[in-house]
């Protein structure tokens, strides 16, 4: 009989297919998967650390680069936790102009992740048509807020300024587009048979193990659990809004990977109703130059983001500065899974998986 | 399946925990504060007979003489929600893990190992996940001492 030994192949953190500073080290025996370890750290900021010297405000900036490929989606996430704290309403308009930018976000996140497996997994082409129409989000993104990657727009107590003109036909006409796009992306994608068999039973999570293992967002709901905080715990004013929550029933990479086409088409009927639905008004509360929550009280506040679950913890004691803030990162529960799911397959199915899960590492990291 | 009833649960954990739990409550959770040593007890019970299946977030917060850590539970897909809070004495951080309950507990307690320096006993793999191994200090904690490299 032959023997073959237990070797460990290093994939990141320098490498293209792991989404940023991702180091995973696969034990292989022989061609299977045994275990992968996953190592993190590489792009540690201490951000929770840093929360803890910075102002409410002063804060925003850092909670846009915890998931850089969907900026808005942290950003309102902690605005809308501290408003939570300090009991802020936000006006009618700011919170519909939140939604588009919410889910535009959304959509880029989510191109972004079906683009970028079509490289790791050696389909090219298919990275230039997400980058080609992500970049149009870009572009409404820069007329907002003047950034387009780490958007600042959304504020404490509404956004930073009124929306110019020529924003929502910009708007209208990408939302016209998307039913095309999906149909490109699934035409020249989905339907292909080396790209199926890439994909198709590859990375089975099973909706037990997600739920235990915390995994939320379109990995769970691939995994056949309709569960999506819009619907079941909606921030802002998402119960106005009609949409599906997209799902699929084996919990394998085709599945996550199809789960995040159908949610751009959901994104953009939500888009399409805010855009009908907003009104003229306020754009922002006026909110105190300096925010002092009631001593003692804290928060949980935790929004749908593009990866799943995004929390923040906040604890305040009655100063200016957080005592003590924690962001509960989709990404990062969402990784754990990883091994359970590598396990028994081979080598290249570690990339399909990476790819599939779509962690975005200045979440994780933190 | 019976209609969930957070009071009639309440009580019923009451009876059976006497004065090792606290009930409390803030604008937007109940509270079980829990004495550390009954935490696995109190979880194992939150998660089979009450359906809190999605450990959501497991976070620490230092309030000098002890640790407070919180756990918030959800369930999937009734939607209801609960806060769990114990501490620890900072001369003797320590307590159960929970990844026997929830696995999800695995990197969130390594976590909160690594940047606050809590150990949770029956961890199989108590090791830092975000800072490098020879660090030293563990830096969410209000003592630790800020400063560039030199």
């Amino acid at each position: 009989m032959l023997e073959s030994d237990i070797y460990t192949v290093n994939v990141g953190p320098i490498h293209p297919s792991t989404h940023g500073g991702l180091h995973a080290e696969a034990i292989m025996d022989g061609e299977i998967i045994e275990n992968v370890i996953v190592h993190l750290g590489y792009v540690h900021r201490s951000v929770e650390k840093i929360a803890e010297g910075k102002t409410y405000q002063q804060y925003v900036p850092y909670t846009a680069r915890l998931d850089y490929l969907a900026t808005n989606l942290p950003v309102l996430g902690y605005c809308q936790a501290v408003e939570k704290l300090l009991g802020i309403e936000v006006p009618e308009r700011a919170q519909y102009i939140r939604v588009i930018m919410a889910e535009l976000s959304r959509i880029a996140s989510h191109q972004i992740a079906i683009s970028a497996t079509g490289i790791d997994l050696g389909a090219t082409t298919g990275l230039m048509y997400g980058m080609r129409d992500r970049e149009r989000i870009m572009n409404i993104f820069e007329m907002t807020g003047g950034q387009r990657l780490l958007s600042s727009y959304i504020r404490i107590g509404g956004v930073a300024a009124d929306i110019p003109d020529g924003f929502i036909p910009a708007v209208m006409s990408l939302v016209q587009d998307i039913p095309g796009m999906m149909d490109e992306y699934n035409g020249l994608m989905t339907g292909n048979e080396i790209w199926a068999a890439r994909m198709q039973g590859v990375g089975i999570l099973t909706p037990e193990t997600a739920i235990q293992y915390g995994v939320t967002g379109p990995n769970l709901r691939a995994s056949g659990i309709a569960y999506d905080l819009r619907r079941a715990e909606p921030d802002g004013i998402y119960h106005r809004f009609e949409f599906d929550i997209p799902t699929r029933n084996g919990g394998d990479s085709l599945d996550r990977w199809q789960v995040r086409i159908d949610e751009i088409g959901e994104s953009g009927r939500i888009i399409e109703q805010a855009l009908e639905g907003m009104p003229n008004g306020e754009i922002s509360t006026r909110v105190p130059k300096v925010l002092k929550p009631e001593p003692g009280k804290e928060v949980y506040h935790r929004i749908e983001s593009a990866k799943g679950e995004l929390g923040y913890y906040i604890v305040s004691d009655g100063s200016s500065k957080p005592y003590r803030l924690h962001v509960r990162a989709p990404s990062f529960i969402n990784l754990m899974v990883l091994p359970v799911i590598c396990r028994g397959g081979v080598f290249q199915d570690l990339i399909t998986n990476i790819a599939t899960l779509d962690p975005i590492l200045g979440e994780s990291d933190r | 399946m019976q209609e969930f009833n957070l009071e009639l649960m309440i009580k019923e954990l009451e009876v059976l925990m006497g004065d090792k739990l606290r009930i409390g409550s803030d604008q937007f959770f109940a509270v079980l504060n829990i004495e550390s040593n009954m935490l696995t007890v109190l979880m194992t019970k939150l998660r089979d007979e009450y359906g809190f299946n999605h450990l959501a977030n497991l976070s620490s917060v230092d309030y000098g003489e002890e640790f407070e850590l919180v756990y918030h539970l959800y369930s999937i897909p009734d939607n209801k929600k609960l806060l769990v809070k114990t501490r620890v004495p900072r001369t003797s951080a320590e307590l159960d893990s929970l990844i026997t309950i929830w696995p999800t507990a695995d990197w969130q307690e390594r976590e909160v190992y690594d940047l606050m320096g809590i150990k949770f006993k029956a961890h199989p793999n108590l090791i830092r996940v975000l800072l490098p191994e020879d660090f030293e200090g563990h830096p969410l904690r209000k003592d630790f001492v800020m400063g560039g490299r030199s």
